[in-house]
């Protein structure tokens, strides 16, 4: 009897101890709460800092943190921000409860959700719920349509697909275009249907090939791209399946000029790939933090100090997207008192009327649309020694 | 005479019988939680006591218990294991949307379309339960097992790849890529693997929680039935259950196919709830936690079963607080409790200790346990 009662007391006494640990992490990441003279405007972040697309997620959270942190220094009288964060382990379920959690906690503006298919859920709510939303990386088109209060920071993906077209038709006009691309995922089939559009237009033709989620063995697509002499290779795909194209077009001795658009980007970093496969590779991504820009590499610097690790693109987005914000509510003309839906008609205002752009990390003088997409000149860059260097 | 008694064991009314007293005691304590639980919530948030983040819980909470339930009929009283119940969710859950889509234009009332989506939902998620319970249900424990893991994946994939649209007049039509034939961008549905968006929502709390009633009302009258008594004395012993005579087969479908039924419903429920669906949602990692909801309630038992589901909905939104150390807070919780409630020593002492408070009270024990 005793030994049962030391094992209850046992099981007990961990519990309130992990309790205890987590409570005391959970306090001491808060913080920003300092009080300026202008008051607080509670900025809400959602995205998966668990679970399989925890990457995006923690960059997007630090991202902003850091941009939140550096204006509260920059400025103590001013406009005082706060982040709060909210997991949604990348689910559109959990993602409504993160962003139902933000408005029982008082945020007032929205940065999120992180990807596409948890922020079409959240951007409904927010829609009823005359929340001003702008996301740094939730690319699919339904994100922003029907939603006045959505705007995304990042590419769409059609628009994704329309620039690499006429990068692709500017700079290397003499060359024979193929696409390889996943048609079971929707952001490579997205892209791929306006590049064709948008590439074909011209009277030219490409050679196209799929692939689905399953797929590792890329040689019947690339022997189609070899014998139709194919020498531009897009792919509108994450990287993991990039580097093994890349790797089985060597071995099959075919080397065309590869093309892709921000899912490669990360391909320095894909398991078991040899980098130097991956030299010459041209990418339209809208951040490197291998860029000689000074705000980049101040930002760089900030992020590896913080967080030990370097950002990607994900990070600078959620970090221009708290700057777009802080600019645009400054113009807005409105107090930190204000209601969430009179900020949510102010900013739509603001970001809609025409004479505001916000410059950052990912691009000068962005400028948003009606439909809430971003207007900006994409980037292209290319692998050179390992690094990205901007074209 | 043996009809009469059949009939009266299925309202729960042989009066004096263990069975028939059992029932009650079951049938009182499960739509006790039920209304409680409704009239509670509801009055909390009328109050304004009750946030946004646990108001947008409300439907999740009521589809989750249903599937407890529904799943309860297989794992309990059928004796099978199924790890695909998340695939008959998604049947309803998609079929719901198109029907929804469809009667947009002519059924303006937003509860009419969702009980005919509810119906229809129920109908094909029955028929998907009815093609795959046939050839899979000779299969026996592990086996049945694998095969409905398998299924949840094919419904799931197939969804990856599958688009529905309406065409110019009104017609259904899919494909197996982004162009329907003769269906524009704005007649488009559901697009492949982002699911349906732009969903009008017409779940409620209250149509939400009919909903459980109604799957407590089956799954109950099934279990207390001749029916429910032939399929829990194959699951005790299958060889007994021949030998008299009972078509082993049949009796396993019909848990089966009504268990498939009624969590098409409850994926209807969990759509409508909601303005986007995407497949992704019905992975295996669903169907595991509707079997958790069940184990963790104690396999078999139906209200048990109901607030495991609740708690384990809300417990995650409840540990936010604990900001990174949520998920690991969560699983913590979860071990404690497996280990609590299946632990005879723990089990004993509150048993004991509740047994102390019984004079007072006939139905504090059963309550204590799973709490």
């Amino acid at each position: 009897m005793k030994k049962n009662w030391k094992k209850y007391f046992v099981v007990v006494l961990s519990a309130m101890m992990v309790f205890a640990m987590t409570a005391c992490g959970g306090g001491s990441s808060d913080g920003g709460d300092a009080e300026g003279g202008a008051g607080v405007l509670k900025i809400g972040g959602i995205g998966p800092s668990t679970g399989p697309a925890a990457l995006y997620g923690l960059a997007v959270k630090n991202g902003g943190e850091l941009a939140v942190k550096e204006i509260n220094e920059a400025n103590p009288d001013g406009v005082q921000l706060e982040w709060m964060w909210q997991d949604d382990e990348h689910d559109a379920e959990k993602s409504v409860n993160a962003y139902n959690k933000l408005v029982d906690d008082g945020m007032q503006v929205l940065v999120g959700s992180t990807t596409t298919t948890p922020c079409t859920a959240v951007a409904a709510e927010a829609f009823a719920n005359r929340t001003f939303a702008l996301t740094p990386s939730a690319s699919g088109p339904a994100v922003t349509e029907g939603n006045d209060n959505v705007f995304q920071l990042c590419f769409s993906d059609p628009n994704q697909g329309i620039a690499s077209a006429e990068y692709i038709k500017t700079n290397f006009a003499d060359k024979t275009v193929g696409i390889i691309y996943n048609n079971a995922d929707n952001y490579s089939s997205g892209i791929r249907d306006k590049f064709k559009t948008e590439y074909e237009a011209g009277g030219k033709t490409v050679t196209e090939a799929t692939f689905t989620d399953e797929t590792t063995d890329f040689k019947a697509q690339l022997n189609t791209m070899k014998d139709a002499g194919v020498d531009l290779l897009f792919l509108p795909i994450y990287y993991a399946p990039a580097a093994n194209i890349m790797t089985q077009a060597a071995q099959i001795g075919y080397a065309p000029t590869y093309f892709g658009v921000d899912g490669m980007d990360g391909i320095l970093g894909a398991d078991g790939f040899d980098t130097s496969l991956a030299e010459g590779v041209l990418l339209l991504t809208p951040f490197t933090p291998y860029s000689e820009d000074e705000n980049v590499q101040a930002f760089v610097k900030a992020y590896e100090d913080a967080y030990g690790e370097t950002p990607i693109q994900f990070a600078a987005d959620a970090y221009d997207c708290v700057y777009a914000i802080y600019d645009a509510f400054a113009k807005t003309g409105l107090g930190t008192d204000a209601s969430m839906d009179e900020i949510c008609e102010a900013m739509i205002g603001v970001f809609t009327g025409g004479d505001f752009t916000a410059s950052g990390l990912t691009a000068e003088k962005m400028q948003w649309n009606a439909a809430g997409e971003v207007d900006k000149t994409p980037k292209v860059c290319m692998i050179q020694d390992g690094k990205y260097v901007e074209q | 005479m043996a009809k009469k008694r059949i009939k009266m064991n299925t309202r729960g009314l042989l009066k004096g019988a263990v069975k028939g007293s059992e029932y009650k005691k079951e049938a009182m304590i499960s739509y006790g939680i039920l209304i409680i639980g409704y009239i509670v919530l509801q009055a909390g948030a009328a109050a304004g006591i009750i946030g946004r983040n646990l108001q947008g819980q409300f439907v999740p909470i009521c589809v989750y218990m249903s599937l407890a339930i529904a799943l309860n009929l297989v794992v309990g009283l059928s004796g099978e294991l199924s790890l695909g119940h998340a695939g008959f969710m998604a049947v309803g859950a998609f079929s719901g949307i198109l029907v929804t889509r469809i009667l947009e234009t002519s059924i303006s009332s937003g509860p009419v379309r969702l009980v005919i989506a509810l119906i229809a939902s129920a109908l094909i998620a029955s028929l998907a339960g009815f093609i795959i319970g046939i050839p899979i249900l000779g299969l026996q424990g592990d086996y049945l097992a694998i095969v409905t893991l398998a299924f949840g994946e094919i419904v799931r994939n197939l969804m990856n790849v599958l688009y529905f649209g309406l065409d110019a007049n009104g017609k259904l039509r899919f494909a197996f890529n982004h162009t329907i034939d003769g269906v524009d961008t704005s007649g488009r549905i559901i697009t492949g693997a982002i699911g349906a968006t732009g969903v009008i929502k017409t779940a409620s709390f209250t149509s939400a929680a009919l909903l459980t009633a109604f799957t407590l009302f089956v799954v109950l009258n099934l279990k207390n039935s001749k029916q429910g008594r032939a399929i829990m004395s194959i699951r005790d012993n299958r060889i007994a259950g021949e030998s008299i005579g009972l078509n082993v087969r049949k009796y396993k479908l019909m848990a089966f196919v009504i268990s498939a039924a009624l969590a098409g419903m409850a994926g209807c429920m969990f759509a409508q709830g909601y303005s986007t669906m995407a497949p992704t949602k019905f992975n295996v990692n669903t169907s595991v936690l509707i079997l958790v909801f069940v184990v963790l309630g104690g396999i078999g038992n139906i209200w048990g079963g109901m607030i495991a589901a609740a708690l384990l909905t809300v417990l995650p939104e409840a540990l936010r607080q604990f900001a990174d150390y949520r998920m690991l807070t969560y699983a913590i919780v979860l071990i404690v409790v497996m280990i609590c409630t299946y632990n005879p020593t723990i089990k004993a002492r509150v048993g004991g200790f509740v047994d102390k408070l019984k004079p007072k009270k006939d139905k504090a024990k059963p309550g204590k346990e799973v709490a």
